[in-house]
C-alpha cells in the first residue's frame, strides 16, 4: 500500500496511467486480445481468398459454352461438358426444398411459438442432433426407404434426402429469429382480436422475413454442395434426365468423379465444376434476397 | 360500457400480482389507475381484455363483468373479448414495417370488417378521432416507423379505434413520450372519454389529474382506494394514498 502511494506521488496530470504492475497487465492483456482477433480474421479471409482464386485460377479457362450444354466426353477424349450435372443439381436442390423448406419452417414455428414444455424440448433436442448427423446417414435413409423398394437409384431419392438435411437447418434459424420479434408487435395484433396463427401470419412471420430467407438460403447452399447423400442416392447420370425417377447427375457428384481421374482434361472440368457451383449458389442467394426485398417494397 | 371486476385474483406462475381485486367501472368517462411500480397496475387493465392469460404462467381467477357478462366464462373466447376491448401499450407498437393506413386497417382486416371504400373511410375516420388525420393525410403510405413517436402512438390509438371497441384500456400510453407528444395524448383521452370508457394505467399523477374524473390506487397486488379524482387528491381516505400521493413513499 506504502509503495503504492509513493509511486503515484511524482503524478502531477490526473489522467496519466500509472506505471503499477496492475495497469500494464490490463494494457497488454487489451493489445493481446486486439492483435489475436485481427490475427484469426486475417487467416480465414486469407485462406477463403487463396479457396477462391485457386478454384478460379484453375477452373476459369475451362469455363466455356460446351461446359454447360453439353454431356461428358468419353474418358480420355477431350470436349464435352457438365450439362447433366448442373441440370440434375438444379433440379435437385429445388427438388430439396420443395419438401425441406415447409417442413422446416413449420418445425421453426412450432417450436418458437407453440412448443412448450418436455415435447417441444425434445423436438428441440432431436432438430439439434439431426443438424449434427453426418450427412451420408441422410443418403443411407433414403437409400433403404426410396431407393430399394424402387430398385432404381434416382433424383427423388437425391431430393428426399437433401431436403431432410435442410430441414433442421430452416427450422432452427425459423425458431431463432422468430423469438427475436418483439413481444410487443404479437401484442398488438393479439389486442386487436386476431386469433395466434392469424398472428403469427400476418405479423410475426412478416416481421422475420429477412432472417427467415437467410436461414432458407444457408440451408439450400449446404445442400448444393453435399455430394456424400448423392452417392448412393442421385448416383450420377452421364446423360441429361429430368425424370426424378431416374438416376441423376449433380455437381458435386461429377466433381468428386472427374477430380480423381487419370485424364488432364476431366480433372481440368471438375475445376471449372467447382467455380461453375460456387458462382451457382452465390447467384441463386443473391436472386432470393433481391426478389424478397423487392416483393416487401411494393407489397406493404 | 361498465365493467364490474370481482374477487380478482392473478398470477405469474407462483408468485400472486393481485389480491382480491373489487371494482366497478362506470359506462363512459375515463378511470386512472395509478401506483407504484410492480403494484399490479398493468397486470390490472391486461385481466381486463384477456392479455395477462398470454404471459406464460399467467393465471387470473375471479369474475370481470362487462355490462353484465363474465369475460372469463368458459364459454367466451379471448379473441372476441379483445375484439371489443382495445387497448393501447406504453411503448408505442405499429407494425414498423407496414404503412401508416395498412396499420390502421390491420384491425378491419384482421376481422374481416370492412374493404374497399369502406375501409377507406374507416381508416380516415379512426386517423381523425386520433388527432393524426392532418399530419399524416399525406403520408398514408409511407412505412409507420418513420413517423414520431408521440404519432406513431396514436397511430397505435387510432388502429384500437378503427375496430370500434366499446372499451379502451391504455397501459401508460404517455410515458415514452415527450411533454409535448404527451399533452396531445392527454387532450385526445379527454376527447375519447366522452364516447368511450376509458381505462389509463400512469405512474403520473398529475396526469391522472388533467384525464381522468374517477382514481384507482393500487399498492404491493392490492385495490387500496378509489374514489372521484378531485377528491382522491385533495382528501385522500387512506395513509397508504396519503404517503404515495404526498411523495412520502419509498
Amino acid at each position: 500500500m506504502k509503495a503504492v502511494l509513493e509511486e503515484q506521488q511524482p503524478v502531477v496530470n490526473p489522467f496519466q496511467a500509472p506505471r503499477t504492475a496492475h495497469n500494464i497487465r490490463r494494457r497488454a492483456s487489451n493489445i493481446v486480445i486486439i492483435v489475436l482477433s485481427f490475427l484469426a480474421t486475417a487467416f480465414a479471409v486469407i485462406v477463403l481468398l487463396f479457396l477462391l482464386l485457386y478454384v478460379l485460377r484453375a477452373g476459369l479457362p475451362y469455363i466455356n459454352l460446351d461446359l454447360f450444354t453439353k454431356i461428358p466426353a468419353p474418358n480420355g477424349e477431350p470436349g464435352g461438358g457438365l450439362g447433366p450435372a448442373i441440370q440434375g443439381s438444379l433440379i435437385l436442390v429445388g427438388l430439396a426444398s420443395l419438401f425441406g423448406v415447409p417442413l422446416g419452417l413449420f418445425t421453426g414455428i412450432y417450436l418458437s411459438e407453440f412448443g412448450r414444455g418436455a415435447i417441444a424440448m425434445g423436438v428441440r433436442f432431436l432438430v439439434d442432433v439431426l443438424t449434427g448427423v453426418p450427412t451420408i446417414i441422410f443418403g443411407l435413409f433414403a437409400w433403404i426407404f426410396i431407393v430399394v423398394p424402387q430398385q432404381t437409384f434416382s433424383g427423388l431419392a437425391g431430393g428426399v434426402a437433401l431436403g431432410i438435411i435442410m430441414i433442421p437447418i430452416v427450422a432452427r434459424t425459423t425458431e431463432e429469429v422468430l423469438r427475436l420479434v418483439p413481444k410487443e408487435l404479437r401484442e398488438a395484433s393479439l389486442a386487436l382480436g386476431a386469433t395466434e396463427s392469424r398472428t403469427i401470419l400476418t405479423v410475426v412471420i412478416p416481421a422475420a422475413s429477412s432472417g427467415i430467407i437467410t436461414g432458407i438460403v444457408l440451408a439450400m447452399a449446404r445442400v448444393a454442395g453435399e455430394t456424400a447423400p448423392l452417392l448412393m442416392t442421385a448416383f450420377g447420370n452421364p446423360f441429361f434426365n429430368s425424370d426424378i425417377t431416374q438416376p441423376m447427375d449433380a455437381l458435386p457428384l461429377r466433381i468428386f468423379n472427374f477430380a480423381e481421374s487419370p485424364y488432364q482434361a476431366q480433372i481440368n472440368q471438375a475445376y471449372a465444376g467447382s467455380l461453375v457451383l460456387i458462382v451457382l449458389i452465390l447467384l441463386t442467394s443473391f436472386a432470393i434476397r433481391w426478389a424478397t426485398g423487392g416483393f416487401r417494397r411494393q407489397g406493404r | 360500457m361498465t365493467i364490474e371486476v370481482r374477487h380478482l385474483n392473478v398470477w405469474y406462475g407462483r408468485s400472486q400480482a393481485l389480491y382480491d381485486v373489487n371494482l366497478t367501472i362506470e359506462s363512459q368517462g375515463a378511470t386512472a389507475i395509478i401506483g407504484p411500480s410492480g403494484c399490479g397496475k398493468s397486470t390490472f387493465v391486461r385481466c381486463l381484455n384477456r392479455m395477462h392469460e398470454e404471459v406464460v404462467g399467467g393465471r387470473v381467477e375471479g369474475e370481470v363483468l362487462i355490462d353484465g357478462v363474465n369475460i372469463y366464462a368458459r364459454s367466451i373466447q379471448p379473441i372476441y373479448v379483445r375484439r371489443h376491448i382495445g387497448m393501447v401499450f406504453q411503448r408505442p407498437n405499429p407494425l414498423p414495417t407496414r404503412s401508416v393506413f395498412e396499420n390502421v386497417a390491420i384491425g378491419l382486416r384482421l376481422n374481416g370488417l370492412a374493404r374497399g371504400g369502406a375501409l377507406k373511410e374507416i381508416v380516415e375516420r379512426s386517423l381523425k378521432q386520433a388527432a393524426l388525420w392532418g399530419e399524416v393525410k399525406d403520408r398514408l403510405n409511407e412505412p409507420a416507423s418513420a413517423l414520431s413517436g408521440g404519432q406513431q402512438q396514436r397511430l397505435c390509438i387510432a388502429r384500437a379505434l378503427a375496430i370500434e371497441p366499446k372499451i379502451l384500456l391504455m397501459d401508460e400510453p404517455a410515458s415514452a413520450l415527450d411533454p409535448i407528444s404527451t399533452f396531445e395524448i392527454e387532450e385526445l383521452i379527454r376527447e375519447l372519454r366522452k364516447s368511450y370508457t376509458v381505462v389509463i394505467v400512469t405512474h403520473n399523477m398529475q396526469q391522472a389529474g388533467r384525464v381522468a374524473e374517477k382514481t384507482v390506487f393500487f399498492l404491493q397486488g392490492r385495490l387500496i382506494e378509489e374514489g372521484e379524482t378531485g377528491r382522491f387528491f385533495s382528501h385522500p381516505e387512506k395513509k397508504e394514498t396519503e404517503d404515495y400521493i404526498t411523495g412520502r413513499f419509498s
